[in-house]
């Protein structure tokens, strides 16, 4: 009994400084729940910035990962449409399925672009809801950091005024942080550029770039070299500047079309994790930014 | 929002040609402004959702939180998806077939010849309410629709656990769950198809358990009625056969992962009919009566470069079964003449190997290697009618398919199949499986 007592007594530190398990979909969410949420979570992230995020595997790992979370952070807007709903089938945790504070879809709390006009496979790889790429914007990142912060301290309302503390430092930096890289980005204003993907639609939207051509015939459909072949001949009428992909994302495409068409070929990190420089959120502008800037004329 | 719009398209139809420039950066600025309109509703949105939640009592508080919009997983309500499959298969014309040594049972291998409708399946499920999830799929066939899942499970026991319950596929294995859309080849492997014609499928209930490790660790538990092979239907009370499976796996570095287990299922059968030949190469119909114990051990790897695998991916899969039978079989006909009784003994075994490899964005290539044992059999008084072999069926499959996008996928199969002692066949299949609707799941 004593023995019990003494054993109680060690542990009941560790239980109260407990952190909650947050899974996250994509490496984003999960740099974002670090900030928020500090030392009071621990967070997984289920995909690296070098995996499609369309294209993952409900694998052991992840189902395994989820049985233990206390809340799930995912894009939502059907990004993880393959492989989501099977890890939350397999992982039997009642506490973060859709629709219990424990699921948080950042898609819902920001407005999304590229709502298609009629849904049709023949069309690629189409999201009803619209593009989920939306963390490219760093203004939907404070969007969703606002909704994550006011999650976190509803999940866990043990260090609830930690959380607020934490997101509202964070929602300081970051406004900073924007102002920043919007005094930086105001020579990119009206710049033309190609993409892969449709994976920048937001950042473009928020830097005022244009987007004058896409490689992929189709999203989610890889691009033939006669159909670059014709994207290379639309560049010789409305030239781009530069030709953008994720880091993630198959580097012969864009390097074919710069090799030729002498536009240089940019490999944005996309997420965290996506380069050397981009270790957290701020990074990940940081050097989109300085990349873009490099690459302008 | 519509004065600036109309003022776009008034200009553009002022100056329609040297103010593109203009009418360009004009749209960006209405789309920035769109934006920043977004925004600050969006802003406003959140801090009226914010009031609100701070006004509501505890009571309500603790109801699940309402977002911001509804949720956009799908337009539909179930979810609803259609599989279409259909093939061409080069084949021998060998009558009938059987795997030497083992009791033929099930659906056994479609034979067709030539063109045919390879499988045809609806699939429907939803969320019943928040304490349940149902699943539907029908195998549609000529002038026959048959059930081969239709189950519930629960949602919210919370501790890892969920029920299910209805028909279902067992648990057991790795590919029993998988239906033939998602096999890696055109046709099922030989163990499977000696153990239960195409997989276990069950009318019962499963108990299943994850436990809250980093390891992935699953175990099951499954009780039903047991009327498929190897069992037999009843007109009983009580459980007719059940299963226990558990199931480890995990990731190794970011490129590798993988998921072994190991599976038991235990079932009884009353006058269970095969046709097998005597030792005169008769027909003779046997009835065997008893209990089938079946273990299988199951192990997968996968591997793609950084754990991307749109490029390329490797995957591994290998099963292994033991079957014991033990009971009383009867034959009739042939050298049995008007009916003979005996013991029937038998300790099976047999095993699958595949690779399948994606060199390159939607092309993959893939080997299958089926051999099975059919081991010691005694057939106790009936050894004087019924042939017993050493015979060991084996087959090689190479196969190469190509899949546009994620929802098409053709494929070329190359099979060199000894399954049965007296024929060594080519086979050849050029097959495509197409999926509508619903988004399909990743299942690893």
């Amino acid at each position: 009994m004593k023995r019990l007592l003494v054993f109680l007594i060690l542990w009941l530190p560790v239980y109260a400084h407990a952190a909650i398990n947050v899974f996250a979909c994509e490496p984003e969410w999960a740099a974002l729940a670090q900030e928020i949420g500090g030392d009071d979570v621990k967070v997984y992230s289920a995909t690296t910035a070098m995996q499609d995020p369309h294209r993952i595997e409900a694998r052991p790992s992840l189902i395994a990962q989820m049985r233990r979370a206390n809340l799930v952070v995912c894009t939502g807007a059907e990004l993880e449409v393959g492989w989501l709903p099977v890890l939350l089938q397999n992982a039997n945790n009642a506490a973060v399925l859709p629709g219990k504070p424990g699921y948080f879809e950042a898609a819902r709390f920001v407005p999304l672009l590229e709502k298609p006009t009629r849904l049709d496979r023949a069309d690629g790889d189409v999201h009803a809801a619209g593009n989920p790429h939306l963390h490219t914007d760093p203004r939907n990142i404070l969007r969703v950091a606002e909704a994550l912060t006011a999650r976190l301290a509803e999940v866990d309302p043990a260090n609830a005024a930690a959380h607020r503390a934490r997101g509202q430092t964070f929602a300081a930096r970051w406004q900073a942080a924007i102002a920043r890289w919007e005094a930086r980005a105001a020579p990119l204003k009206n710049m033309p550029v190609a993409v892969q993907h449709k994976s920048f639609s937001y950042l473009l939207a928020w830097l005022g770039l244009r987007e004058v051509a896409l490689l992929e015939p189709k999203p989610g459909v890889e691009p033939s070299v006669s159909h670059l072949a014709r994207v290379a001949a639309q560049l010789q009428t409305t030239p781009a500047k530069m030709v953008l992909r994720a880091a993630y994302q198959s580097p012969r495409p864009a390097d074919w079309l710069a090799s030729r068409t002498g536009i240089p070929a940019l490999a944005l990190p996309y997420t965290v994790g996506g380069n050397d420089r981009a270790q957290d959120l701020f990074g990940l502008f940081d050097d989109t930014l300085d990349q873009l800037l490099k690459a302008a004329p | 929002m519509l004065r600036p719009a109309l003022l776009a398209a008034a200009l553009a139809t002022a100056f329609p040609v040297h103010a593109d420039a203009q009418l360009d950066a004009l749209r960006a600025e209405l789309q920035e402004l769109k934006s920043a309109y977004e925004a600050r509703l969006q802003a406003l949105e959140a801090r009226l959702q914010q009031a609100e939640n701070q006004t509501t009592d505890a009571a309500i508080k603790a109801e699940p939180t309402a977002q911001a919009a509804a949720p956009a997983r799908s337009g539909f309500n179930p979810d609803i998806s259609l599989i279409l499959q259909g093939r061409y298969a080069h084949l021998k014309d060998v009558g009938e077939r059987r795997i030497e040594g083992f009791l033929p049972g099930g659906h056994g291998a479609d034979a067709a010849r030539g063109f045919s409708l390879d499988g045809t399946e609806l699939v429907m499920s939803a969320s019943v309410d928040p304490y349940f999830r149902d699943l539907l799929i029908l195998a549609l066939q000529d002038e026959a629709a048959e059930i081969e899942e239709a189950w519930f499970q629960t949602t919210g026991l919370g501790n890892g656990f969920s029920l299910k319950g209805g028909r279902f596929r067992s648990g057991l294995g790795y590919q029993n769950e998988q239906h033939p859309h998602a096999w890696d080849f055109a046709d099922n492997t030989l163990m499977y198809r000696a153990l239960f014609g195409e997989a276990y499928g069950n009318d019962g209930v499963q108990l299943k358990w994850v436990a809250p490790t980093e390891l992935f660790m699953e175990f099951g538990a499954e009780a039903g009625r047991g009327a498929n092979f190897p069992g037999t239907d009843r007109n009983k009370n009580g459980i007719g056969s059940h299963a226990l499976f558990g199931h480890l796996g995990g990731d190794v570095g970011a490129s590798n992962s993988w998921r072994g287990g190991l599976s038991y299922l235990a079932t009884k059968a009353s006058e269970r009919d095969s046709e097998l030949e005597d030792l005169n190469d008769v027909k003779v119909e046997t009835l065997f009566s008893g209990t089938s114990k079946t273990w299988v051990a199951d192990f997968v790897w996968k591997w793609a470069p950084n754990g991307n695998a749109s490029e390329q991916h490797f995957k591994f899969a290998t099963e292994y079964f033991r079957r014991q039978e033990s009971g009383l079989l009867h034959c009739d006909g042939g050298i049995c003449s008007v009916g003979s009784d005996g013991d029937y003994k038998a300790t099976q075994s047999g095993y699958y190997a595949q690779g399948v490899y994606q060199f390159m964005p939607r092309w993959r290539s893939g080997y299958r290697y089926d051999r099975l044992n059919p081991g010691p059999v005694d057939f106790g008084l009936n050894n004087a009618h019924l042939p017993v072999t050493d015979y060991k069926p084996s087959r090689h499959s190479l196969m190469l398919d190509y899949s546009p996008s994620e929802f098409s996928r053709l494929r070329l199969q190359y099979s060199k199949d000894k399954s049965m002692e007296s024929v060594s066949e080519n086979q050849w299949f050029v097959q495509y499986i197409h999926s509508l609707g619903a988004h399909g799941a990743h299942k690893f």
